[in-house]
């Protein structure tokens, strides 16, 4: 097999490819922030009685809140703050799709460049 | 300017083909894996209390366990074989094709990244929380933590593991000191787990708070695997790697059973799941003035260690980019002097303070399990390839783990249960971030690869690959 020659990179087009990966990075990790995408489920359950046995904590539970500053009217968002599990089957279902797609993509085409790889290092000897 | 030109192992500079320099022994590899990932008894583990209870935290913390000792068993074999700065990027590009390191190393890149960014967004919070005063916020706190970790990177390897070695070490010292100061094998007296963790709490969600406790659950030991980053600087990589690695691991379980025990016994799990300091607090709940003092100095600590050896690895997965050309050879240069990767390392430095100054601690730590979880499910198929492209026997292993392919099994099904975790919280940000790669994937397979060398980056003294 031919020797691959790989054509000179110009400096401008370094530059330019340094900025497409910073953008990449930045668009990927930042725009989910950005809308909002990022985060969990979580709402508050209010209960009208504010007191700690109301609350589901037994006195050894009472007095460790209270060590830590907390009285049951402060506690009450923090304990009945709630994660709200529901599989959304749709969203689910694009995901696995889209991570399969992704590996499928990703071992197929590194195998076709691997062939390159193998043979043109095995060739020259 | 310095003219860097790659060629292999080394990078030339003015005429000179100078190399990372092999310095390193398995205290080191320890010191950087484990110096890493404490951080995570101190922050993070706990928010799997949140997703699914204590209880959920506790199963989790084992069977992470698991998925991790699979990642050190697999990762000591194939490493301490490819021993080449990069750890899984180098192991990629030998074992699977140049697109699968490509995205290995930018797993890596971005695990790293955003686990510094966690780190010193922990210790900005820390120190605000001791200080206690109005108006005084974490940013310059983070700053000068990313600042000054960046130019001990920069300055030497050795120095900056030997720090991490010294701190890791006090920061784990103070988890065990904390475990036997509250009489561990006495319930009652300080430690209330009965009263604490009942039938009726232990899992309120159910099962699947359980899975989604995965998520954070990841946090007990993520990055143990940077330990292969350090390969082209060990003096001897295949004694040292599956040494400090397989140490590192044993280490980081003992701290996880440790951390889980006292703290589920100190604190309400509501509490618990959403405490930035779930140590630090446990020392103020011992009511000893002296714990408390050693569990926010460790705290503090143990985030300095992680972000260092976080720093290190992301700019040596970025500079193997740059060696081989996936990026423009620029990013490979060695400093003449130091003999780091000092580019990478300051190239990666404002995109780490961007972060930390725009996410909060839950979405970076987030961003880095995601990149960590794909990285693993890489890494249970590669080992796969490993074995049947070179069967036992027809190259030199440093190591062989056995049970195999039990490991990679194991390994492959926790990954798929912890991408079901994060979809019931972080779903969006999954399919985002993937798509993000896919991108990528296309940008450097269809233009960017055509400036890569292609028998040059096959660097190992192996006989061709079975198949091939």
């Amino acid at each position: 097999m031919a020797r691959y020659i790989p054509p000179e990179q110009n400096k401008a087009g370094q530059i330019l490819d340094i900025a497409v990966v910073v953008v990449a990075i930045f668009v990927a990790l930042w725009l989910p922030l950005k809308l909002g995408f990022a985060g969990a489920a979580k709402s508050i359950d209010p209960l009208d009685a504010k007191t700690w046995d109301a609350l589901g904590q037994n006195p050894t539970m009472a007095s460790i809140w209270e060590k830590l500053g907390y009285t049951p009217e402060t506690a009450h968002d923090i304990i009945q703050n709630r994660f709200h599990y529901i599989i959304d089957w749709p969203t689910l279902i694009i995901m696995a799709i889209v991570l399969i797609a992704y590996f499928v993509f990703l071992f197929r085409a590194s195998d076709k460049e691997y062939r390159e790889v193998i043979n043109e290092k095995f060739d020259d000897k | 300017m310095t003219a860097a030109v790659d060629t292999g192992q080394t990078t030339t500079i003015h005429g000179d083909r100078v190399s990372l320099l092999r310095v390193l022994g398995p205290a080191h590899v320890w010191a950087l894996g484990v110096g890493i990932v404490l951080v995570g008894e101190f922050t993070g583990w706990n928010f799997s209390a949140d997703k699914g209870g204590a209880l959920a935290a506790l199963i989790v913390c084992w069977i992470v366990g698991l998925l991790y000792t699979s990642v050190a068993m697999i990762d000591s074999e194939v490493t301490s074989t490819v021993a080449a700065a990069g750890g899984q990027y180098a192991q990629a590009k030998h074992i699977v094709g140049p697109l699968m390191a490509f995205n290995v190393a930018l797993f890596l890149v971005f695990a790293y990244t955003m686990l510094e960014v966690s780190d010193a967004i922990l210790l900005g919070d820390t120190i605000v929380a001791k200080a206690g005063a109005e108006g005084l916020t974490h940013n310059s706190f983070i700053a000068a933590t990313i600042v000054v970790l960046a130019w001990l990177n920069y300055r030497g390897v050795l120095m900056t593991l030997n720090v991490n070695f010294v701190i890791t070490a006090i920061a784990y010292i103070s988890i065990v000191i904390l475990f036997f100061s509250v009489s561990p094998w006495t319930q009652g007296a300080v430690l209330k787990l009965n009263e604490l963790v009942t039938p009726g709490n232990a899992l309120p969600y159910g099962w699947i708070g359980v899975i989604a406790a995965f998520q954070f659950g990841i946090w007990y030991y993520l990055g143990i695997e940077g330990t292969t980053q350090a390969a082209e600087e060990v003096r001897s990589p295949a004694r040292s790697l599956p040494y400090g690695t397989m140490a590192g691991m044993i280490t980081l379980l003992i701290a996880a059973a440790m951390t889980w025990y006292v703290c589920a016994s100190l604190m309400p799990w509501e509490y618990l799941g959403i405490t930035y300091y779930p140590l630090w607090d446990a020392g103020k709940l011992t009511g000893s003035p002296l714990l408390e003092e050693l569990l926010f100095v460790a705290t503090l600590l143990a985030a300095l260690a992680s972000a260092n050896g976080c720093i290190n690895d992301a700019a040596r997965a970025w500079f193997s980019l740059g060696r081989d050309r996936y990026l423009p050879s620029w990013f490979s240069a060695v400093h003449p002097r130091y003999r780091t990767p000092y580019r990478s390392i300051l190239f990666l430095l404002p995109i780490a303070l961007a972060f930390a100054f725009i996410a909060d601690l839950n979405q970076a730590i987030t961003f880095s399990i995601l990149s960590g979880v794909l990285q693993y499910t890489f890494m249970s198929i590669n080992i796969m390839m490993f074995r049947r492209k070179w069967p036992l026997g027809t190259i030199r292993r440093g190591y062989t783990h056995p049970f195999h392919p039990l490991p990679a099994i194991v390994l492959f099904c926790l990954c798929m249960v912890t991408f079901f975790a994060i979809f019931l919280g972080f779903g969006s940000q999954l399919i985002a971030m993937t798509v993000f790669y896919f991108l990528i994937s296309l940008w450097f397979h269809f233009y960017r690869y055509k400036f890569v060398r292609r028998g040059d980056q096959f660097s190992m003294p192996w006989p061709k690959p079975q198949g091939y």
